[in-house]
């Protein structure tokens, strides 16, 4: 019989399919994995609301149980609380950086209007010398920056709060 | 009536049919990075739509769920502003629709994540978040393009002009809204007013736009009474479900 912490490992190797260097506990969407009498149980959120992921992620979870020997499982979706990059763990932010996406920053863009973007540092040379090329990415949580010093393009990991 | 449902369906056809217009733009992008803003801008939308037609589908419980209501309603059963059904022209007008749309959209959001409707609430503190990255972007771009070349003055102060006369539908209240406002599920919309215009103003003066001084305005879309791009709209939207019914991908 497992127990909730051995799920959570499980859970471990589901990686995110849109960016498969992060498994889905990294990332924050697993929001609780519970057992009642012998089923489990696990709540996922999702990041944005339109985001194309979440069916594959809850199909990923059930064949990933059930190759553990876990056939009775629920997974449920929820809203509230709002997913936010402060879930992304510290490991995770690791990940990405070595993967060239710079991780979060930790500020969102204090006001809505009128704010000059935020600093990001190139996840390649670490320069801060940086340009925000479009605040709209590949993926829904990304946007798109350029690093003036070692003119890599890349990806940031954007803050959402 | 469902009181409740109806509520549901207004805010959630604001966001599938701007959503669908804003996927039209989908390989048309002026450029490639703004062809990747729209659609993103299209998938947030749709997203909203999913969770709030899925929750209409519950509240309403006959049987009809978030893609039934999507795809199966006629024209008249669709409680979008008439604003969000406008078709998309140009870049500016489309960015002028968005901006008009965002600036509502937000203190809308941040109202409703305190609705006494727990899976309203829960649907608007997630929105929000997406809502101010649409806002930033739009608002960017008319102050772009009006304060940018003389043809993109002309063309965003056109976009205005023709736009303005559906703006007063933002803040449509009948006895829906006053029922839902009674029961602490609606946020009170001239509050929502006062904060519109001042993002409003402030950005038109930034672009140094004019604010059309014709008053005259257009309603209709709360109560199911469209222009005539909503039956196009619907014509691509449904047409897969209208010609091969209960199809899945």
């Amino acid at each position: 019989m497992v127990n909730e912490t051995e799920i959570w490992d499980f859970l471990e190797e589901v990686s995110d399919p849109e960016i498969p260097v992060l498994s889905i506990v990294d990332l924050g969407v697993v929001r609780a994995v519970k057992i009642e009498d012998g089923h489990c149980f696990i709540t996922i959120t999702p990041t944005y609301s339109g985001c194309p992921a979440m069916k594959m992620i809850e199909e990923q979870i059930h064949e990933k149980l059930s190759e553990k020997g876990c056939d009775k499982v629920t997974v449920d979706l929820v809203l509230s609380p709002a997913w936010t990059t402060d879930w992304l763990s510290q490991s995770g932010r690791d990940k990405l950086r070595e993967y060239g996406i710079a991780p979060p920053e930790n500020e969102v863009d204090k006001s809505v209007l009128f704010a000059e973007p935020t600093v990001v540092p190139c996840p390649r040379c670490s320069s801060r010398n940086t340009k925000m090329v479009s605040q709209f990415g590949s993926t829904a949580c990304k946007a798109h920056y350029t690093c003036v010093d070692c003119l890599e393009p890349f990806d940031y990991f954007k803050c959402l709060k | 009536m469902n009181t409740l449902f109806e509520y549901i369906l207004r805010i959630a056809d604001d966001s599938l049919i701007l959503g669908h217009r804003m996927s039209e733009w989908c390989g048309h992008g002026p450029i490639l990075e703004e062809d990747i803003a729209m659609t993103n801008i299209a998938l947030d939308l749709v997203g909203q739509a999913t969770s709030l037609l899925e929750y209409a589908g519950k509240v309403e419980n006959a049987g009809r769920d978030g893609d039934a209501l999507a795809f199966l309603r006629y024209d008249r059963e669709y409680k979008n502003l008439l604003l969000v059904e406008q078709p998309n022209v140009d870049f500016g007008m489309t960015m002028m629709r968005q901006f008009l749309f965002d600036a509502f959209r937000k203190p809308f959001f941040e109202k409703l994540q305190f609705s006494q409707d727990k899976q309203l609430a829960a649907i608007a503190e997630k929105s929000l978040k997406e809502t101010k990255y649409h806002l930033k972007h739009s608002s960017e771009w008319v102050i772009r393009l009006g304060d940018g070349t003389e043809e993109s003055k002309i063309r965003i102060q056109d976009s205005l002009d023709t736009l303005w006369r559906y703006t007063a539908e933002l803040f449509f209240e009948d006895q829906v809204d006053e029922e839902m406002v009674k029961m602490g599920i609606a946020p009170n919309c001239a509050e929502i007013k006062v904060e519109w215009e001042k993002t409003v103003f402030a950005v038109l003066e930034e672009a140094t736009l004019e604010i059309p001084t014709n008053n005259w305005k257009q309603i209709g879309g709360r109560n199911g009474m469209h222009s005539e791009h909503m039956g196009h709209i619907l014509a691509e939207l449904q047409y897969m479900q209208r010609a091969y019914p209960n199809m899945e991908w």
